[in-house]
């Protein structure tokens, strides 16, 4: 007070740009509290209805899309969707930052308990399909492998293309992160086989690629390359592989159709998780996901519908 | 010395400049506590990691986090080896320029060229790795015959490029800042212009230089977009100088990665927190040496000039 008081009646320019500076300085904070003050009012007598949707990078192209369509289904509701990885999304539910997690893969049982620790009792949704291609450059003659030398291939057992009737070239591995759910999904399936007790891991020369983006620049400049993805991540630009369960089986290259009837080895469900049953506008959504209208759009982006 | 009373400072100072002064003060300390706050947190985050995984597993060379498998050291490896790559880009390059800037270029051209090396410091980390991802690794791997072109000698090249614009603009002002009359006394003598830069220059603006090499090696080691999309992340300890050639993971990286997945409190997330201080420490290791390396310098000039 005492301050404000000398400047206000000195008479000294230094005094006057200090008042000036004091007064700006108390007109900001009055604008940051009323603006405050504002938003929360809005937001109390408002209702709007956000549904934040957060999780598997396999599946935000497909959750955009849907949010997209729903706009003009229920323009009433807002759909904010983010991806990041299964884990993140997951991690999100948890801490109850979104009302839709998507997971590429099942929920594990650590986060389970975590979850359950954090009041949040998690609830299951299959909305969708995925095949996981096996993909490698145009240029490679290899066209198809069996789960067995895929599984060689990325433990590290073979590194050479010739040994699986290719061009005598190194092999350069290509995986997601492991915070991707394609990642461990493959690493369970793929690489060990199914088969619990096994320890295989990853090459530790693979290369861990933050995005699917990533994984397609590569392969499509790099005949020495392979990798997989989502089928809905492949184009034309990339070849896919035809697998094989055992040697006797006949090679299956990934389609809607061969996903369905379980032929092609290497698919998975796709998952939405809710925090406890959802309810009003956020049940609404998840009911019209499982519509036949939604499912249209899984099968345009490259994924597999659910069978009703 | 000279005593504030000789100058004429004002021994009473009349009271409002008693608040500015307290804030200018709050300012300059609150830095101190900053710094001594964040790394008490990553302490007191990290801590639980030695606990939980222990020596063995830490100092181990492989690292798969989901399967419990922390071993920091490829990690470390991958930083050192793309820093000390990103420096051998950095050093030649950046003093180079500014060499050139400072004491060859006519002054038109100088004045050209410092802002347009400036506006590449300023360039988005994104936008350069991903240039990386579509030009420069592709192209690595056709001319130098690599697996794949996705290696620590991608990142040291960007990484190079990302410190080379501190190097040269810090480099610039320490040898813009070297007296006049040393060029010419060296001039007078008969040396030539070359003898000139190499052996009175750049030794009388040496502690300017070092501070930019420095500040530049700082930047490297702390970049994490670029590196994380150019050098594949494939933990592998790197042996020797041909791991050049080779896939590496930094730290950054994974700390990048794997942050946003992990669950609070859990061993991996406190392994990350290790790693972070690791980082710190590397830090505080490279901004000491400069800093003492300067103050020495200083001394030492002090007592040449006295």
């Amino acid at each position: 007070m005492d301050l404000l008081v000398s400047t206000l009646l000195s008479p000294y320019n230094l005094d006057v740009k200090l008042y000036r500076l004091v007064l700006l300085l108390v007109i900001i904070i009055l604008l940051a509290g009323c603006s405050g003050c504002g938003s929360s009012a809005e937001n109390t007598s408002e209702q709007i209805k956000i549904i934040e949707n957060k999780g598997s990078d396999t599946i935000v192209n497909l959750a955009l899309a849907w949010a997209e369509e729903y706009q003009v289904v229920n323009p009433s509701v807002d759909l904010s969707v983010t991806g990041g990885g299964s884990g993140t999304g997951i991690a999100a539910l948890i801490n109850n930052t979104v009302d839709i997690a998507n997971a590429s893969r099942k929920m594990k049982s650590e986060e389970r308990e975590t979850a359950l620790e954090n009041g949040s009792d998690p609830v299951e949704f299959v909305i969708a399909r995925d095949a996981i291609a096996v993909i490698v450059n145009l240029e490679n003659p290899v066209d198809h492998l069996t789960l067995q030398q895929i599984s060689a291939i990325y433990s590290g057992a073979i590194d050479n293309w010739k040994e699986v009737g290719g061009e005598d070239r190194p092999i350069v591995r290509l995986s997601r992160e492991t915070n991707s759910g394609t990642h461990v999904y493959f690493l369970e399936e793929v690489i060990r086989l199914g088969d619990k007790n096994n320890t295989t891991l990853f090459a530790q020369n693979t290369l861990l690629l933050p995005s699917s983006e990533g994984i397609g620049a590569e392969i499509k400049q790099n005949p020495n390359a392979i990798g997989y993805d989502g089928l809905g991540y492949v184009t034309d630009e990339l070849k896919v592989i035809g697998v094989a369960s055992s040697p006797d089986d006949p090679f299956i290259f990934p389609s809607a159709g061969t996903v369905n009837n379980g032929q092609y080895p290497i698919a998975r469900d796709l998952y939405m998780y809710t925090n406890g049953e959802p309810e009003g506008f956020i049940k609404e959504y998840l009911d019209w996901i499982l519509s036949t209208d939604a499912q249209k759009i899984v099968t345009e982006l490259g994924f597999v519908p659910i069978a009703k | 010395m000279i005593s504030k009373q000789k100058i004429g400072i004002n021994p009473k100072p009349p009271k409002r400049e008693f608040l500015i002064t307290a804030l200018i003060k709050a300012a300059g300390y609150s830095a101190i506590i900053f710094v001594g706050m964040i790394f008490l947190f990553l302490l007191v985050e990290s801590l639980p990691a030695l606990r939980e995984v222990g020596l063995s597993n830490l100092l181990s060379s492989r690292w798969y986090p989901i399967e419990d498998h922390y071993g920091v050291l490829p990690l470390i490896g991958g930083t050192l080896i793309i820093t000390i790559g990103a420096t051998m880009i950095a050093l030649p390059f950046g003093v180079g320029t500014a060499i050139y800037l400072s004491e060859i270029a006519p002054r038109w051209l100088r004045e050209t060229l410092k802002p347009i090396v400036e506006i590449l410091g300023g360039l988005p980390s994104v936008v350069l790795g991903f240039m990386g991802m579509l030009i420069l690794s592709p192209y690595l791997r056709i001319w130098l015959d690599l697996p794949t072109g996705l290696s620590a000698l991608a990142g040291s090249i960007l990484l190079g490029g990302i410190a080379i614009p501190t190097v040269v603009s810090i480099s610039e002002d320490a040898l813009d800042a070297v007296p006049r009359s040393y060029r010419d006394a060296s001039l007078a003598m008969g040396a030539t212009e070359w003898q000139t830069i190499w052996r009175v220059t750049l030794p009388a603006a040496r502690s300017g230089v070092l501070t930019a090499v420095m500040l530049g090696i700082g930047r490297a080691i702390g970049e994490t977009m670029t590196v994380m999309m150019v050098t594949g992340n494939a933990p592998i300890l790197p042996t020797g100088i041909k791991d050049l050639f080779s896939p590496v993971r930094t730290m950054t990286a994974t700390i990048a990665a794997e942050m946003g997945e992990v669950a609070n409190s859990s061993t991996h997330y406190h392994v990350l927190f290790l790693i972070g201080i690791i980082l710190f420490l590397i830090s505080l290791v490279v901004n000491v040496t400069a800093s003492a390396v300067v103050f020495r310098q200083k001394k030492s000039q002090e007592r040449i000039l006295s």
